[in-house]
């Protein structure tokens, strides 16, 4: 028998109890976490604040689903880790022993720090409490500000301007997202907010949030203008949870780090999720991700490592699909220009390497609001953005994971006014057969 | 050209006629407006938690999921009923 204990209930802790029940079907596995919703698709929030789904909806796992896992949930917050006696202290009261350690406890928004931030109206999309409150307080908000870059921004922006609240987006830079986007794809996220009524305010910077009575009332901007706003929503980036792994002794930079099959320095210790930085040996670089599916795939291999298998994290290129402005957007690979003024720490729904370009070449063709880039290396594609349509987006990631050799269609790639599109088409028909 | 190959609807009804659903569990986020938007009640996103084909046989192929799925993580796919494989 093996002790299991779990911290966290994400879906890397899940992945990860998937993973053991695979192969030992009796030993205890015990979860622990202070989320008192347990297990749901924090990305699902968007989609709660936009109304697509129903809170209900976001939960999984079904009775039977927890049935097959048979694992005990504690609902505590961790406060240690005791690795010399294998113990794990809660709050309130608890002194649970582990022979197996799985320390998943994710990312947390990181905190806006402005004179007022501390005034009712000031919200972030972190948890299912933040999209509680964020739609309870739409309820009666006429106007909101919404700070930061990335994805999370725009969810926001999005949520709340379908919940019928006026929203102003400040954008430090002169366009959206420009570590990421070019100034085309930027251009028609931009056309498409204005399109919903989202006020895009380029170049500012918030300077403090006023209240009035301990509530928002408004913002001024670094430019000295104001504007009047019951809610101001922030995100400005995630930062992992070390803390506890610190204070333990688990050896930590920014994330938790872990070798390729999730081990940590500590014995019987692995790591998982938005909270681990791990090694990759095809880079010699230990990474984070804060992104759904390698969460999901770090917890299967360290559960599976857990009940003594040997199976090995290979990070894949960095994959995420999301939806901006309304449009579909898948991003492969390597496709930024490394700056990056909107964000602290690494965007949420972003990964580290999309910023570690190599020498590229850049192509691009566009059709309406379906829009294609590709980030073309010496003999490899190394990067693309899909926007819109989505057919090519899934044979691209393979010709970018599998580094097929591109040299009987590069120089039409890069023709002028290449029918991109087209020709990967093709391409792709060929080499799948 | 490019344009030709950006007719999903073209695409959709070919489908429609012997085809499946199918998923890309990667990049599924769990979201459930999949299974939310199913008029039979199927629990699609079931489907791509596990990398499997909707294969329900009560499945409409009505394409709600595939078109509601934010993020393209699901697809029709021919079946192979009148062996010209379509892929
Ligand atoms: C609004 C939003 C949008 C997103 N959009 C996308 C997207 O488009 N694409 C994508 O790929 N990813 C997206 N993500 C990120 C994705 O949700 C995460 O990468 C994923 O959930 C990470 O899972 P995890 O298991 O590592 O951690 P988490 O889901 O963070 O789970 C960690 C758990 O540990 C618990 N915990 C923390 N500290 C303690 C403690 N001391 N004691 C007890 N319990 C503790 C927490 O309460 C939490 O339940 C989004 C996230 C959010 C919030």
């Amino acid at each position: 028998m093996t002790r299991y204990v779990i911290l966290g209930t994400g879906v890397a802790a899940i992945a990860a109890a998937e993973s053991i029940r695979r192969v030992d079907a009796t030993s205890p596995i015990a979860f622990i976490s202070e989320d008192p919703h347990g297990y749901y698709s924090r990305p699902g929030l968007a989609y709660m604040l936009t109304g697509e789904v129903d809170e209900k909806q976001l939960f999984s796992y079904r009775p039977d689903d927890f049935k097959k896992l048979n694992a005990h949930f504690y609902r505590a917050e961790v406060t240690r880790i005791l690795p010399g006696e294998k113990i794990i202290e809660a709050t309130p009261n608890l002194r649970i022993p582990y022979d197996r350690l799985l320390v998943a406890v994710g990312a947390q928004a990181v905190r806006l720090k402005a004179t007022g931030c501390q005034l009712a109206g000031v919200v972030k999309l972190d948890h299912m409490e933040d999209a509680r409150s964020i739609l309870a307080q739409a309820k009666h908000s006429r106007a909101a500000v919404v700070v930061g870059g990335g994805i999370t921004a725009l969810e926001l922006a999005e949520g709340l301007s379908a919940r019928h609240v006026k929203v102003h987006l400040l954008i430090r830079n002169e366009r959206y997202w420009p570590n990421v986007l070019d100034e085309a794809e930027s251009h028609i996220i931009e056309t498409r907010l204005a399109e919903d009524g989202i006020q895009i305010h380029f170049q500012s910077e918030l300077a403090e949030i006023l209240g009035k009575n301990g509530k928002v009332a408004g913002v001024r901007l670094e430019s000295g203008a104001q504007i009047r706003c019951d809610m101001v929503a922030y995100a400005i980036g995630v930062a992992p949870r070390i803390q506890l792994a610190k204070d333990s002794g688990i050896a930590c930079e920014r994330g938790v780090l872990t070798n390729e099959k999730m081990e940590t320095n500590l014995p019987d210790i692995f790591a998982a999720g938005d909270i681990a930085q791990v090694f990759d040996p095809q880079t010699g670089r230990a990474t984070i991700d804060s992104l759904w599916t390698p969460a999901r795939e770090q917890g299967r291999i360290a559960g599976a490592n857990m009940a003594g298998g040997v199976e090995t994290y290979i990070k894949a290129v960095p994959f995420n699909v999301t939806r901006l402005g309304g449009l579909t957007t898948t991003i492969i690979g390597s496709v930024g220009t490394g700056r990056e003024s909107d964000m602290v720490g690494i965007a949420r729904g972003d990964s580290e390497t999309w910023r570690q370009i190599p020498d590229a070449i850049i192509t691009q063709s566009g059709f309406e609001v379906n829009r294609l880039r590709l980030m073309i290396g010496e003999k490899h594609i190394l990067g693309a953005i899909v926007m819109g349509d989505q057919k090519l987006s899934s044979p691209l990631e393979t010709i970018i994971r599998e580094k097929v050799d591109i040299l009987p269609i590069r120089a039409r790639l890069l023709e002028k006014n290449a029918p991109l599109a087209d020709i990967l088409v093709h391409f792709w028909a060929g080499i799948a057969g | 050209m490019f344009k030709s190959f950006f007719q999903p609807e073209a695409a959709k009804r070919v489908a429609m006629a012997a085809g499946q659903v199918v998923p890309d569990s990667s990049r599924c986020v769990q979201c459930g407006i999949c299974s939310y938007n199913c008029p039979i009640g199927i629990d699609v996103r079931r489907h791509a938690w596990e990398n499997e084909p909707v294969s329900n046989s009560r499945c409409l192929t009505c394409g709600e999921c595939v078109a509601r799925c934010p993020r393209g993580v699901l697809r029709f796919e021919r079946t192979n009923l009148f062996g010209d494989g379509g892929k």
